[in-house]
């Protein structure tokens, strides 16, 4: 595969195909709007940061010193608001799943590229608003809305906030639409649903949930701003209003909308650990169901987050016991992940480590579930950095992880390039104690009773904070290291070659980068998924 | 430089010594179950590294696996589910003879009201060894009464009344907390509550009040208002008689029957049309604006004094007669 160099030199794919502005910003090419995506959110991410870091030095001491109360308010609500609707959604589904989607089924696009494009753009849109909600003074309701704080007593850009929202909410229902309408209607001969690679599996679930849940959301904040607006009484209770409801409303969007977040990554984790393990998955298909379970069990437990917020004593039994039924998908695909490296031939590669950092991080982030699922527990810990702790470990320790699995797993594909495997290794030993850090002190300051949203805390509360503080600036250094050594690479890196890891999957099959229509021939499938015995037993480049 | 460095909070009350128990089952169970993950995955990357092995070895699956860390889970998260369950439900239920306490939140601040008269703002003050219970409602937006030594938290809404209960165990001063994001003070809307030696408790109550007990506010207020020119205590008021009503079901005009709670009281002051009672007209005028949260407490707790002598009995639609026992019923 080396001996490739000279030749992708010369090769046209999708980078080279066409040159200039227009060429991007008009374009249709899944792979191409992937890129679009992936240079937005990494934008978002790194705003969002910024605000974590500011909030954790404003904690390095009890008193609020650094910056103002209310600041310290903007700060955590545009930290969430950033990270869950500008990165985190987005992150797996419309940065590698454009990319990949087509390619692992065999097609040559998705089912709508300009609807694929319009979603881009919406996404533009809602960052853009929200980018000058920031840049006029922010917003300081947290990322929860919760009423009547938000509608009656906050006078900051709640509705304009609440509107960048709702348009990148329908970035994500169109982005969902388009993989299921591609995955029932776009597969190549061959290419079974029981053939599809668990990646597709799990982006398929969680369209499910974008184009059901997040309807929802969008009436929620539609509602929000139209009480704050024109006061029309539905959550007031000054104004004959519930704010109970508003809690319903929005966790029903809101808890699933987790799943939008975890899912996709599940499928990442699915795809390398079997590459690098050189070895079929463990029990394709009890993962594959997982991800369609989890989503189904996942719009039966909103109001698991309102256990304390005065409903009654019986449905939150109810609430509590689907909780744990929505935990039981969750363990099948942990216990089959670790199941599938036993007996295998296991490559400590840059996005193997990722993906075992994966399955501790998000083991730890499942198991703190069930102690919010135990009714009784939750009363204590719910609104405490315990679930701060808790959510970070699936998000950041889960999702994050899984997001960097697969874009150092799939850089050679989307670049052509290898990134230094070296620096990628140190990278994710950096995130991975720095996350650890960062987290795990707050597990502790949660148990002991310091609520979340916390601008000033007691004293006692200060040597964790000062850990997490300080694992919090290893974690910034631990991310800012990819983002320099893939631009690096874009230039120095070596060439990648069509398949540097050996890997299944028609991704693999075709040149890195890919040509613009993907395949030069459509492709007949005629193996299972993790066809590992059938390929090479070694990976090519042994990171 | 650091005082000290808590690793398990303090246990002050009975719910925090039940939900410790739990606390540390879960520690136990998932603590051996993510450390079983663990060493599974150390395992397998060290003996199966690539250096070790020539070629992997195909596995497909196992049903029989699947099925037992499907199922077994689900029966210890079914340990979890009814454990906690039992304990929420504990902690929900509070015990018919409590001490009742009102807690009035506002931003930024918790505003505490004793049945005899002592108000506090961001301290309470309890005995230990008795069940206490706080009627909780918010001025403004929503707050949470949360006490980390009792293990024990509370969202506190506008516009409905809240409960919680405890039974501390342990005189000292405990930190109160608000959890639920309020605005700007949110980390300032914090208090102690102090739990007291029975001797102690009862110094520091003849040492307050001064304005009489609650109810006896609530009895001035009801009297300026006029209330009692229609619900007068016997049967021929334009209203319902209230004497004996708090607590017992009433039959409504369309039938329903609902218990008249605090939160009921509240609503047929506020929006008396909401839940007619049985037998009277839709004539009472709304009190909202007229009356704060502060002095509905205290027409609730004047309504609650007024428990008359057939304490026992269910409150029928019509107005009952004040102290005639055997007085049957009217309809």
């Amino acid at each position: 595969m080396a001996s490739a160099t000279t030749i992708t030199a010369e090769r046209e794919h999708y980078l080279n195909a066409d040159y200039g502005m227009r060429s991007w910003f008009f374009t249709t090419d899944h792979k191409r709007i992937a890129l679009l995506y992936l240079i937005s959110i990494t934008f978002f991410f790194f705003i969002g940061g910024f605000f974590a870091l500011l909030i954790r030095l404003e904690l390095l001491t009890p008193q609020g010193d650094l910056v103002q109360a209310d600041t310290y308010n903007k700060l955590f609500s545009m930290h969430g608001q950033v990270m869950i609707f500008f990165f985190l959604i987005p992150a797996v589904p419309a940065v590698l799943g454009n990319f990949l989607i087509p390619m692992m089924i065999g097609a040559k696009d998705l089912a709508f590229p300009r609807i694929n494009l319009l979603s881009w753009y919406l996404f533009i849109i809602g960052g853009g608003l929200m980018l000058y909600t920031i840049l006029t003074g922010g917003v300081d309701t947290g990322w929860t809305f919760y009423v009547p704080l938000s509608t009656a007593y906050l006078g900051t850009h709640v509705v304009l906030a609440a509107v960048s929202i709702f348009i990148a909410g329908f970035s994500s229902i169109l982005t969902g639409l388009n993989f299921i309408v591609t995955i029932h209607r776009m597969r190549a001969p061959g290419m079974t649903w029981g053939r599809m690679p668990l990646f597709l599996w799990s982006n398929y679930a969680t369209a499910i949930i974008q184009v059901l849940g997040t309807p929802v959301l969008a009436i929620s904040l539609s509602l929000v701003g139209l009480e704050r607006l024109f006061h029309l009484g539905v959550f007031n209770p000054q104004l004959g209003g519930d704010p109970l409801l508003f809690q319903h409303l929005f966790w029903f969007y809101s808890h699933p909308a987790v799943y939008i977040m975890i899912l996709p990554g599940m499928g990442v984790v699915s795809e390398v650990i079997p590459c690098f393990s050189r070895k079929r998955v463990f029990g394709y298909e009890f993962v594959a169901l997982a991800s369609i379970g989890i989503a189904v069990l996942g719009f039966l437990v909103w109001a698991h987050h309102m256990f304390v917020a005065g409903i009654s004593v019986y449905s939150a039994m109810v609430f509590s016991f689907f909780s744990y039924l929505v935990a039981v998908p969750s363990a099948i695909k942990v216990f089959n992940w670790t199941a599938t490296m036993y007996k295998g031939k296991i490559y400590y590669s840059t996005p193997m480590l990722y993906a075992m950092g994966f399955i501790g991080l998000f083991t730890m982030g499942g198991m703190t579930g069930l102690f919010l699922a135990a009714l009784g527990v939750d009363v204590h810990v719910t609104d405490t950095y315990f679930i701060v702790a808790h959510f970070h470990y699936i998000m950041v320790g889960g999702m994050v992880m899984a997001y960097l699995a697969g874009l150092h797993f799939w850089w050679p594909k989307i670049s052509g390039r290898m990134y230094p495997e070296a620096w990628g290794k140190l990278a994710a030993m950096t995130i991975f104690i720095g996350f650890n850090l960062t987290f795990f002190p707050q597990f502790i300051l949660g148990w002991t009773g310091m609520p979340r949203r916390y601008h000033a805390y007691p004293p006692e509360f200060q040597v964790l904070n000062v850990l997490s503080t300080a694992g919090s600036t290893v974690l910034a250094v631990g991310y800012l290291l990819p983002m320099v050594y893939f631009l690096w690479s874009l230039r120095y890196g070596k060439e990648a070659g069509d398949n540097p890891w050996g890997a299944a999957g028609l991704e693999w099959k075709t040149a890195s980068p890919p040509p613009t229509y993907n395949f030069e021939e459509t492709p007949v499938v005629t193996w299972e998924a993790y066809n590992y015995e059938e390929l090479p037993k070694e990976v090519p480049v042994v990171g | 430089m650091f005082p000290n460095f808590p690793i398990w909070p303090v246990r002050a009350a009975t719910s925090a010594s039940n939900l410790d128990a739990l606390f540390i089952f879960l520690l136990c169970v998932t603590g051996m179950v993510t450390l079983l993950i663990f060493i599974l995955i150390t395992v397998f990357a060290l003996r199966y590294r690539r250096t070790l092995v020539e070629k992997s070895t195909p596995i497909l699956g196992s049903v029989a696996l699947e099925t037992t860390w499907s199922l077994v889970p689900f029966g210890i998260f079914l340990i979890f589910f009814v454990w906690g369950a039992v304990i929420y439900f504990q902690e929900r239920t509070a015990p018919a003879d409590s001490m009742e306490i009102y807690v009035v939140a506002k931003q930024w601040m918790w505003k505490l009201e004793h049945a005899d008269g002592q108000r506090e703002i961001n301290e309470l003050h309890v005995p230990v060894d008795r069940d206490v219970k706080l009627i909780m409602t918010s001025q403004d937006v929503i707050h949470s009464f949360f006490v980390p030594a009792f293990r024990l938290k509370q969202d506190v809404l506008p516009g409905r009344y809240t409960t919680l209960w405890f039974h501390a165990i342990r005189p000292g001063t405990y930190h109160l907390f608000c959890a639920e994001y309020c605005g700007t003070q949110h980390s300032g809307m914090i208090g102690s509550i102090v739990v007291m030696n029975p001797a102690a408790y009862e110094a520091w109550l003849s040492g307050g009040g001064g304005e009489g007990s609650l109810a006896s506010t609530g009895q001035k207020l009801f009297q300026q208002l006029g209330c009692g020119s229609c619900h007068r205590s016997d049967t021929q008021g334009r209203g319902p008689n209230l004497v004996g009503m708090f607590g017992k079901p009433v039959l409504l005009e369309d039938g329903r029957t609902v218990v008249a709670d605090e939160n009921y009281v509240r609503e047929s002051i506020l929006n008396p049309g909401a839940k007619i009672v049985a037998g009277f007209k839709n004539i009472m005028p709304s009190f909202q604006g007229v009356v704060n949260e502060e002095q509905l407490l205290s027409l609730i707790a004047y309504v609650k004094s007024l428990q008359g002598s057939q304490q026992r009995e269910p409150v029928s639609n019509r107005p009952a007669v004040p102290n005639v026992s055997a007085q049957p019923r009217v309809k």
